[in-house]
């Protein structure tokens, strides 16, 4: 030991024997511990009860007192506020909403605000945006051309889902398999385009048959990352190193994935201007009930057209005699009547026009990408070193065999016994991995910190039995995602303050243990959305195509081909440029820069948890970005309006809105030294305020050296690290 | 406690005993890193390096080596005759002639020898030729892929499939940084190139990613009008004095909170603001190229007035690697010659070849050439027989995975020298005796392999700088067996 052929180094005499004694102490083989089911779990009996009585923080303070720590007291109403609006909508409290909570001082203040958050439609949005991360959401293929896709139904699905309180089951079997419902719902088709969401490359310079191979490849890889949290697509070239998934089992659940009914690579667009119409058969359109009335006024239009084209045609060839004809045509026309060529001429051009109506409307209507199943089952073979056209064995559609097996079905398996088989409450996994990616979006780091790889290679919980319990009881509610993340965000664990002594920073930087409230940098999302939001520009509609904010010039060109439908990138004009970030316009070789500067994910691979850095370039976008700061100065224009506001009561009410709390006597002073230094500055140079306040009307109420000094003064509260960061 | 538990507190506590060594050594970069820092990088560099910076000349739609550098004066003869099914040996080929004929095409460019070494050249690289004594070609590259894409990616991040990190982010990630002023790897796209405006292939910004790595390791790109770095400059009305009070006031309330707080993190937000203010005066510095003298400018010809230009991107990558830059990526698009190859590649070595050569000219000259690699490759090479119309003089050629050129000079490579070879229709790399081979002891190289040199001129162990995701210890060669080329080495 270990085996010769690992080219590993003998073990030693010293370890050898370490392993005997250890074996004769009466060493238990156990399973890995999330491979075996979920079991219900007893709360620790904890030393200090005073704390709380809620199951959470019983496991919590458990772990504390082994560790021989404390928790933090609760964060004070601002703060909590502050905290749980954005982890639940992605979006800050406004002023109202924190006068209202600080006047509620009942015990039951705090529910109430988690309910109202729960039930905002925000929140929707906000949970969405972690699982198009996690299922790699985009707007375009990704390869090669990169062309734009058409499958934002699939986003918004996902917000309604999330708002509905859709049961998590369900949305995970929507996903994998919504098309193969005896009668599917236009949800479950619009849920099915799960599948379409890999990179896919477009016609004409690759093999098809690789790009197949790659596209169901892709496919299982996001079923393994997403609900299992496995590392699947090892087992793509060979037996999984470290987890016990062979090369079988892989191809095994490939068999599930690789009999959609489609071409492998995308078409080229029709047309070589805009975005084309992004589809990929199959799809599915979506028209709005007055579409679909006029669609069906327009086909029977057409038929008709048609079949009165049809008549005058016949007409015409009954005429046997050309002579006789002419003759016809000729008395006909003396009656004041059309001839017949005349006629069949209109009817053409009838016709003519109401498809081109036909099309303009089809032009409108939403469409998007789905799976649908071939009716033959393709046969599986492994591929020898996960080389696309090295056929190895035949296998068939079946699931892990380390994981408790799927019942047996009549005929062939389809994707809906596996979905059947992901969300059965005996699979160790499903729940365990989505219950830690909820707490991971709560605390900043998951109970297991690889969110996305739950086998051996993946890190050991840090609360074993708190995952297990809240995995247990999830599925117990039915799947209820809202109950989960209220009873999470109730818990005094999370309720705790984030300021500690810097010891507690340094002994356990990512708080793993829970000794404080967790303090993290938000995703580039609500970073945006807040200053949207704060400057009382946001757009709240919610839904449909994808929005193209303005961004620095030439992006998208300097990586295109000229033949994309994604060479050209044309900002929106408009109130929808303010709309929430959920809805920005992502094309994978060129995301938008003010998100990826701010570690969001190409999305070209299932990611299931962001990393989190602190760069010059964040520094950049916080400063400079043209969206931002024209924010900025919108908010200073608005709180110049009221001319009878002191400095003071003005710098307070802008620290409040930007951080949810009152500055103190020190802050106070603070911003007004600074506010006095801008406006010497703004005041001493007029032309330098006159360039800042350009874009705005010449209004000659405005007073554009303190505009300019008020807006930076805002620009320096944006740049605050408690701005940005949720604590 | 249990075992993994352990593993897991100790891996913590070395996370933060590297975390504050780094505070050490970088003091003004505060943690760049985030919380999560890697707990495999005290041992870098693993030995002394041979090269302190990168410049990657990247060649992205797959130049002809038939053309530039693999001469086979045979092929004169055998103009459309079919090429041997024993060469062919099966390769998988487009699907854009895999039901075509397969016909020779000679090159109609004339080669012949330069320099002290007698190293064949075509006569499309004039001016690279007269340095042939200071570079080593590599006639015997190949890789996996066969479309664009994939080929880029896997060359750029060592693997096909999008998600790996980028050469430049694991040098950025082992090795830090040189200039607390400037990024460690910036990427400098040609705005604009004379060979082809129809078929250009495309860029992906996983190329310079970082894939599963903190992002703060991921390339900068440049842009060639605008703000060269996003998002640098003031906007209209801030002045650098109205910038200065702005972070004043942040800065102040900052380390308020940081002392009622105590999270670290907020050094960090304050290191981070001054470095970017510091980079509005550094960068622009860097991209002004006013001050060169106009016999530097001379050099790199006419087309480096044109910001964007190759010749710019070239000066530029002079300027950064001077200033401490780690790697400097210069993509130049165009290459993609499936058809009208010859008029093509004429423009597009317009372009590449004065200003390839100044840049190793003018780094010679400063004495920089040895401390700076510099690289110029494509994703793979193109097939000898022809694609499209057919005549002496007009034709195209396919994609072509199993052989092709690179070429190294500087920092700790032997100039003057060709390593590997390939067969008479320059379609298979053979060995000694002229046997089809893509065995590394054969003197093939993979581009893992080309991957694992840079990294070892730079003083690293490819097999040891690893990041651990997604199960597997993630590094830039890949999980087969990768080599140093130690042949080439100086």
């Amino acid at each position: 030991m270990p085996p010769p052929d690992s080219h590993l180094e003998p073990l030693s005499a010293a370890q050898k024997d370490l392993i005997k004694r250890w074996i004769l102490q009466g060493a238990e083989y156990l399973e890995f511990w999330a491979f075996a089911p979920v079991k219900p779990q007893d709360a620790p009996r904890v030393r200090d009860r005073s704390w709380s009585a809620q199951r959470i923080d019983q496991f919590v303070m458990g772990r504390l007192e082994k560790n021989g720590l404390r928790p933090q007291p609760r964060a004070d109403k601002r703060t909590l506020i502050r905290r749980v609006t954005f982890d639940l909508t992605g979006l800050p409290p406004t002023r109202r909403e924190i006068r209202d909570f600080l006047a509620d001082q009942s015990p039951e203040a705090y529910d109430r605000l988690v309910d109202r958050l729960l039930k905002s439609p925000h929140y929707g949005e906000h949970m969405a945006k972690y699982w198009l991360d996690l299922v790699r959401f985009a707007d375009t293929n990704g390869i090669h051309h990169d062309h734009f896709r058409e499958i934002t139904p699939y986003r918004d699905w996902v917000i309604r889902a999330f708002n509905d309180n859709l049961p998590f089951d369900d949305f995970v079997t929507y996903q994998l398999a919504g098309d193969l419902y005896d009668e599917p719902t236009v949800d479950q088709q619009i849920a099915s385009g799960f599948n379409r969401l890999h990179l896919v490359i477009d016609v004409g310079t690759a093999l098809p048959e690789e790009s197949f191979h790659r596209n169901v490849v892709d496919r299982v890889t996001a079923f393994g990352t997403a609900l299992l949290g496995l590392t699947v697509q090892c087992g793509q070239c060979h037996d999984h190193k470290y987890d016990p998934l062979t090369q079988t089992d892989f191809y095994q659940l490939y068999a599930f994935f690789n009999n959609i009914d489609a071409e492998p690579e995308t078409p080229q667009p029709a047309t070589n201007t805009g975005l084309g119409d992004g589809l990929h058969l199959p799809y599915i359109e979506l028209p709005t009930d007055e579409q679909r009335r006029q669609c069906d006024a327009l086909d029977a239009q057409i038929a008709a057209a048609e079949e009165n084209i049809e008549d005058l045609k016949q007409s015409l060839n009954q005429i046997e005699e050309p002579e006789e004809a002419a003759v016809s045509v000729a008395t006909d026309s003396a009656d004041g009547q059309a001839t017949l060529p005349a006629k069949l001429e209109a009817a053409e051009k009838q016709h003519a026009a109401l498809v081109e109506q036909r099309d303009a409307l089809q032009q409108q209507i939403v469409t998007t990408l789905v799976m649908k199943e071939r009716d033959e089952v393709r046969p599986t073979h492994i591929r020898i070193r996960g080389v696309y056209d090295q056929m190895g064995k035949l296998v068939q559609r079946d699931t892990p065999a380390f994981l408790p097996p799927m019942p047996e079905t009549e005929g062939v398996k389809s994707r809906m016994d596996l979905a059947r088989w992901v969300t059965d409450p005996g699979n160790p996994l499903t729940a365990r991995v989505a219950v830690n990616r909820f707490w991971q979006q709560l605390f900043g780091v998951g109970l297991i910190k690889t969110a996305e790889d739950f086998g051996t290679q993946g890190e050991w919980p840090s609360h074993r039995a708190l995952l297990d319990d809240l995995a247990h009881r999830f599925m117990q509610s039915g799947w209820d995602v809202r109950s989960l993340m209220k009873e999470i965000v109730t818990s005094e664990a999370y309720r705790q303050s984030s300021q500690a002594d810097p010891d507690s920073f340094r002994t356990d930087p990512e708080n793993r243990l829970l000794a404080r409230g967790s303090r993290f940098r938000m995703d580039s999302e609500m970073i945006r959305d807040q200053i949207l939001a704060v400057s009382g520009l946001l757009v709240p509609e919610m839904y449909g195509k994808s929005v193209k904010p303005p961004q620095p010039p030439n992006l998208w060109k300097s990586v295109s081909m000229e033949s994309s439908s994604t060479y050209a990138f044309e900002a929106d004009a408009g109130d929808k440029i303010h709309r929430r970030s959920i809805y920005s316009f992502w094309k994978r070789a060129m995301p938008p820069p003010q998100m990826t500067i701010f570690d969001a994910p190409t999305r070209e691979s299932c990611i299931a948890r962001r990393e989190r850095t602190n760069t010059p370039l964040q520094a950049l976008v916080l400063m400079n970005e043209a969206q931002h700061f024209k924010a900025g100065r919108h908010i200073a224009v608005k709180i110049l309006a009221d001319a009878e506001k002191t400095d003071r009561e003005r710098i307070s009410e802008l620290y409040e809105s930007i951080t949810s709390h009152l500055p103190d006597e020190a802050e106070l002073t603070a911003l007004e030294t600074g506010l006095e230094a801008l406006r010497a500055e703004y005041r001493s140079d007029p032309s330098l305020a006159e360039e800042l306040t350009a874009e705005l009307s010449s209004d000659g109420a405005l007073n554009r050296p303190e505009a300019a000094a008020y807006t930076m003064l805002i620009n320096s509260l944006l740049n605050l690290d408690i701005a940005k960061t949720r604590q | 406690m249990t075992p993994q538990e352990l593993q897991n507190t100790i891996s913590s506590r070395r996370q933060f005993l590297n975390h504050t060594g780094m505070g050490l050594g970088a003091a003004v970069m505060g943690s760049l890193f985030p919380r999560q820092a890697a707990a495999t990088l005290s041992d870098l560099p693993h030995a002394a390096h041979r090269t302190k910076h990168v410049i990657f000349l990247f060649m992205a739609g797959a130049p002809s080596q038939l053309d530039l550098y693999d001469y086979k004066p045979d092929l004169a003869s055998k103009f459309k005759e079919p090429l041997p099914d024993d060469v062919r040996g099966g390769q998988r080929v487009t699907a854009m002639t895999r039901n075509a004929t397969h016909l020779v095409q000679p090159s109609i460019f004339k080669f012949s020898q330069q320099g002290q070494s007698g190293i064949w050249m075509s006569e499309l690289l004039p001016h690279l030729s007269t340095m042939v004594d200071d570079i080593c070609f590599i006639r015997s590259m190949h890789t996996d892929a066969i479309n664009h894409d994939p080929g880029k990616t896997l060359i750029c991040t060592g693997s096909e499939i999008p998600g790996k990190a980028s050469l430049g982010a694991w040098l950025s990630y082992g090795l830090g940084s040189l200039n607390k002023n400037l990024p460690d790897f910036i990427v400098l796209n040609s705005a604009f190139w004379s060979g082809d405006s129809v078929n250009v292939q495309a860029l992906y910004k996983r190329l310079w990613g970082t894939g599963f790595l903190p992002s703060k390791h991921q390339g900068v790109l440049f842009q060639s009008s605008g703000d060269p770095v996003l998002f640098l400059s003031n906007p209209n009305g801030v002045s650098r004095r109205s910038r200065q009070e702005m972070l004043n006031v942040a800065t102040q309330l900052n380390q308020k909170h940081l002392a009622e707080i105590g999270d670290p993190e907020i050094q960090t937000t304050i290191a981070q603001q001054e470095m970017a203010f510091r980079m509005q005066a550094s960068v622009p510095e860097l991209t002004d190229i006013s001050s060169e003298p106009h016999s530097i400018i001379k050099m790199y010809g006419p087309e480096v007035q044109k910001s964007g230009s190759f010749a710019r991107n070239c000066l530029l990558a002079r300027r950064m690697v001077e200033r401490g830059v780690r790697l400097v990526q210069v993509y130049h698009r165009g290459w993609d010659h499936h058809t009208g190859l010859a008029d093509k590649m004429r423009g597009q070595c317009y372009d590449i070849d004065q200003p390839a050569t100044a840049l190793l000219a003018d780094l010679k000259q400063r004495g920089m050439l040895q401390d700076t690699l510099v690289v110029c490759s494509g994703e793979f090479g193109r097939t000898v027989y022809c694609q499209g119309e057919q005549t002496p003089s007009a034709y195209g050629r396919d994609h072509h995975p199993r052989c092709f050129t690179a070429w190294m000079a500087g920092g700790g490579v032997r100039g003057g020298i060709v390593h590997g070879q390939t067969d008479q229709y320059s379609y298979n790399i053979v060995d000694a005796s002229g046997q089809t081979t893509t065995r590394f002891e054969d003197d093939a190289v993979h581009v893992h392999d080309l991957n694992a040199t840079i990294l070892h001129l730079m003083g690293i162990d490819h097999n040891r700088l690893t990041f651990q995701f997604k199960g597997l210890d993630q590094k830039l060669t890949g999980v087969e067996k990768a080599h140093v080329v130690e042949k080439i080495l100086s």
